[in-house]
């Protein structure tokens, strides 16, 4: 009953995209009637509310744990933690579809209710474009990957889930990441609504700023918390494999990057028209690109849906429509918009054109990277692998340099500017990186070129992050300022992490008998004892650890990791244990009995390696804070000129 | 094939049962010498699983991954180069086994587009700056 | 000018495209086929695995007449099935050689004993060491090995009775 009602749901929502873009359609056109827009927004609304409902009845299934629905059989358990039962309703290919359907009618619904500043011819072109979005997906939800699919008789039980998903991560990966893809839409959608009306203008970029940084900011928490879920579930210590599924979630965010600086450009000095609409584009493109590559199975990856060609093609079919539709819309209108200004090369536009230009080489690397063994699969028939190496050493100098343009440009005054005023105003910070370069090289010689050359930009970076601050009234300051210097900031800390974690590591792969004490960094960790121990849904042998510090006395710390057998599905997994401390993580993880009664133990010590998040963290929160400062600030304009009127 | 790829996307399961053999000798222990040890680990965390989902040797709980690493710490050990090693394998698994592919008229492409981008990026925008003679 | 670079974004977008049909018309899969085929076998001397069977070196496998090598394992399901199929083949004159990868001798004399022995030479593989200087990545497997000693074929995955004629084929032929 729920699920046909849920599947009833999904069809309406689906019916009124199809209105959506059939009133907008005929509202806008030439010869058209107008008064069919006044409807569209209500119907956007509706719509929303109709898809949300079908996945929140589908979640219920799940918490019912209701085994005639296919997709709870196979992939959920009664057994599961209620958690998991919750999120695992997206621990799947239909489910994890239908809730990015569910976002891409909320983020429409959202445009409808709260975007003011656009004039509404471009505003019912945006919602007419959503809906073409929105109906495809639909249509491959309901003819393809139907969530609500019935099994008769009902099995008993469940197959359970994959126990790698459960796990806290489920409930917060997912969720952000697509409200951060699909939220991408939006922009997708305007860029598309303008290249229809011809309107690309800084009243354009103003209205699309701050989906962009909503999205984006979203997208940050969600790459952010899925590299820090690998690193504590895969039970290897990795932040970043450059897996074409990780790939698949960097390529968006750089595209939204690039897109976040370019479309200040076009709101401020009215430049970058035709970058700024193309990286609208390509952010979304990027989104669905990374959806096909998941869920096709052309492409092998840990994090891949298993999911067969078929389902392939749909998506496929969906991309050639709109990624090619939109591309040929944007080659055939663009030309007719009118050239933007052109700038100084040494200014602030200079610099966010270098950072552009900068982003997008590495997002072009990256997809290049991704998609060669494909290539080369299908024109010569021979395998191969690209993988860190690759990426490490194309991508990596690149964010070098990023990063040190990303120091320079806040500082670098509009229109035009003098390359050695630059130089002096950042001269604090270059001493400092400098300094730390001396420091580095005398404290850790023999250190690798790239976390060295990191490491000491990180921390000169950090510093100039910091410089668009000095010498301003700090009360007087606007809030999106800080939001600006907080998320460059977070980039320096993020890239102080990595380089720490690359250039100070320490492991040691040892097989211990219960009593040994093994080292590793400054720590000694003496194995006290196994215990078997067991769970809602799984049984462990648990180790005990405890480690004390060199030179310090304070308690020792316990840790315990365990090798875990859960029962449905029938998978081992390793769980590790991490002691946080204030300048690294202490990483164990078990490993299998020997037949000489010897445990295999791996141990990290990993300096900073916190870092890499709380950057993330940090540059989420300063993309927040400068959406709340423009959004305060568009409310008391609006309030004023209400007031004045 | 569908239940196949299920079982497949669990990190270091195999679909069949376990071995209960013990593991080779150097699969999950560290080579005394600590430079033989880094040179090894270099070498293994760019030597691709063959039987997992994207992974390389040194994360893998595979069998035949833990096999591979024991195998490649035992000829570091006696002092082969670890450069040897890999072609050693490429030619028994193909390109597909090294995460660093070795230039040839195939992987060009791959470590020239960058540059290409770059150029061609850079040209594009520098058309669209003002560049002043101070 | 311009105009020709506002394209060239849609023209790499349907060149990936058409490079996404071909792969989902013809999916690559996940195995990785050996490359050392053509190849000699090496030099190798592994020990006997099971009770009942002679070790087996390269010595056995250049002697002049082809072989079938099986790489297999008791702990490997598809392998029991088979076992039936090595049978046949050994009854139409194709000489089979064995290699056990990572069993102990008890587990393998028990799988023997319940799914038939057709093999003339068992080593017993307990690192993988052959197995990986072959290219292979997994049970069960076969190669055609001819007299000289140099690998011609690799089957990946367990034999069924369809293969059996063109296997006995290949063997004579790979004289």
């Amino acid at each position: 009953m729920i699920a046909e009602a849920g599947l009833a749901a999904l069809w309406l929502a689906a019916a009124l995209a199809v209105l959506q873009f059939v009133l907008a359609f005929f509202g806008l056109v030439e010869g058209g009637a107008p008064e069919l827009t006044r409807a569209v927004r209500p119907v956007a609304v509706v719509q929303a509310v109709l898809v949300a409902l079908a996945l929140a009845l589908l979640i219920l299934c799940f918490l019912n744990s209701d085994m005639s629905v296919k997709l709870v059989y196979t992939d959920s358990h009664s057994a599961k933690p209620f958690i998991y039962k919750f999120a695992g309703t997206w621990g799947n290919h239909e489910g994890s579809m239908l809730l990015w359907v569910a976002i891409l009618g909320v983020a429409g619904a959202a445009v409808a209710l709260f975007e003011r500043s656009l004039d509404h011819a471009t505003h019912i072109a945006t919602l007419g474009a959503q809906a073409v979005i929105s109906f495809g997906f639909y249509a491959f939800l309901l003819f393809s990957s139907n969530p609500f699919a019935r099994l008769d008789p009902a099995p008993p039980e469940g197959q359970g889930l994959n126990p790698l998903l459960q796990d806290p991560g489920l409930a917060f990966h997912p969720p952000t990441l697509y409200i951060g893809y699909v939220g991408m839409s939006v922009a997708f959608s305007f860029a598309v609504g303008a290249l229809v009306t011809r309107k690309v203008d800084p009243a354009f970029a103003r209205a699309m700023r701050p989906w962009v940084l909503g999205a984006w900011i979203f997208l940050t928490l969600g790459i952010t918390a899925g590299s820090y879920w690998a690193y504590y579930v895969l039970g290897w210590g990795g932040w970043w494999f450059w897996d074409p599924v990780e790939n698949a979630s960097l390529m968006p965010w750089l595209a939204a990057t690039a897109l976040l600086h370019s479309v200040t450009v076009l709101a401020t000095r009215d430049g970058l028209r035709a970058w700024t609409v193309m990286l609208a584009v390509v952010a979304f493109s990027m989104s669905m690109v990374g959806t096909f590559l998941v869920r096709s199975g052309i492409l092998t990856s840990v994090h891949a849906f298993a999911v067969d060609p078929q389902r392939g093609n749909f998506i496929l079919a969906l991309l050639v429509i709109y990624i090619g539709g939109a591309l040929a819309l944007f080659a055939v209108r663009v030309g007719s918009v009118r050239e933007g200004a052109r700038f100084d090369a040494v200014s602030r536009e200079g610099a966010l054109v270098l950072n552009n230009l900068l982003l997008s080489t590495i997002l072009g690397i990256v997809l290049i990277g991704t998609l060669y063994p494909l290539i080369v699969e299908a024109v010569t028939g021979e395998k191969l692998s690209v993988g860190p190496p690759f990426f490490n050493a194309t991508a990596g100098p690149l964010a070098l340099l990023l990063v040190v343009v990303m120091a320079a440009g806040p500082v670098m005054r509009w229109r035009r500017e003098n390359g050695l005023a630059v130089l002096r105003r950042l001269a604090v910070p270059i001493a400092i990186g400098v300094v730390a370069l001396v420091a580095v090289l005398v404290a850790a010689p023999g250190l690798h070129p790239l976390p060295l050359l990191g490491l000491v930009l990180a921390i000169g970076v950090g510093a100039a992050s910091l410089a668009p601050l000095w010498g301003r009234n700090l009360r007087r300051t606007p809030l999106f300022t800080y939001g600006m210097v907080l998320a460059h900031l977070g980039c320096a800390v993020s890239l102080a992490g990595m380089a720490c974690d690359s250039a100070f590591l320490k492991e040691t792969l040892v097989a211990a008998k219960i009593g040994e004490t093994e080292h590793v960094g400054p720590f000694a960790v003496k194995f006290e004892g196994i215990d078997p121990i067991a769970g809602p849904n799984w049984t462990a042998l648990e180790a005990t650890m405890t480690a004390t510090r060199l030179g310090w006395s304070g308690d020792p710390l316990i840790l315990s990791p365990q090798a875990r057998m859960y029962s449905a599905p029938a998978t081992e997994t390793s769980q590790s244990a991490i002691a946080t401390l204030w300048d690294g993580h202490l990483y164990l993880v078990l490993g299998k009995q020997q037949d000489d009664g010897r445990w295999q133990l791996r141990m990290w010590w990993k300096p900073f390696v916190t870092l890499i998040w709380a950057g993330g963290a940090m540059i989420a929160m300063g993309g927040a804070l400068a959406l709340l400062g423009r959004t305060w600030r568009s409310l008391i304009m609006a309030r004023r000129k209400d007031a004045g009127a | 094939m569908k239940r196949w790829l299920l079982l497949l996307s669990f990190v270091a399961t195999s679909a069949f049962a376990d071995s209960h053999m013990a593991a080779a000798p150097y699969a999950y222990t560290a080579l005394p010498d600590a430079k033989q040890e880094a040179a090894a680990r270099d070498l293994m965390t760019e030597i691709r699983c063959v039987v997992c989902q994207g992974q390389s040797i040194i994360d893998s709980n595979a069998d035949l991954a833990a096999d591979m690493r024991s195998m490649i710490r035992t000829r570091i050990q006696k002092g082969e180069q670890p450069a040897a090693i890999r072609t050693w394998l490429i030619e028994r698994y193909g390109m597909w086994v090294s995460y660093d592919p070795p230039l040839s008229a195939t992987t060009a492409p791959l470590w020239l587009l960058p540059l290409l981008l770059l150029g061609i990026g850079g040209w594009l925008m520098a058309g669209r700056l003002k560049w002043r003679r101070s | 000018m311009k105009r020709f670079w506002l394209w060239v974004p849609v023209s790499v977008f349907a060149l990936l495209a058409g490079i996404f049909v071909s792969q989902l018309r013809h999916p690559s899969g996940n195995t990785i086929p050996s490359h050392w085929v053509g190849h000699p076998m090496p030099q190798f001397d592994l020990p006997a695995a099971a009770s009942s069977r002679p070790a087996l070196s390269f010595a056995n496998l250049a002697d002049g007449k082809p072989k079938l090598l099986n790489i297999f394992a008791s702990w490997c399901i598809p392998c029991a099935s088979e076992a039936a199929v090595l049978a046949d083949l050994k009854k139409q004159g194709v000489e089979v050689d064995g290699i056990a990868l990572r069993d102990t001798r008890s587990d393998l004399d028990q799988f023997l004993a319940r799914n038939g022995n057709p093999y003339t030479h068992i080593g017993g593989d307990v690192s993988s060491s052959v197995a990986i200087a072959l290219g292979s990545t997994g049970v069960p497997e076969s190669y055609i090995i001819d007299g000289k000693g140099i690998v011609r074929k690799q089957y990946i995955g367990e034999l069924s009775p369809e293969d059996v004629p063109a296997l006995v084929a290949e063997i004579r032929a790979a004289q």
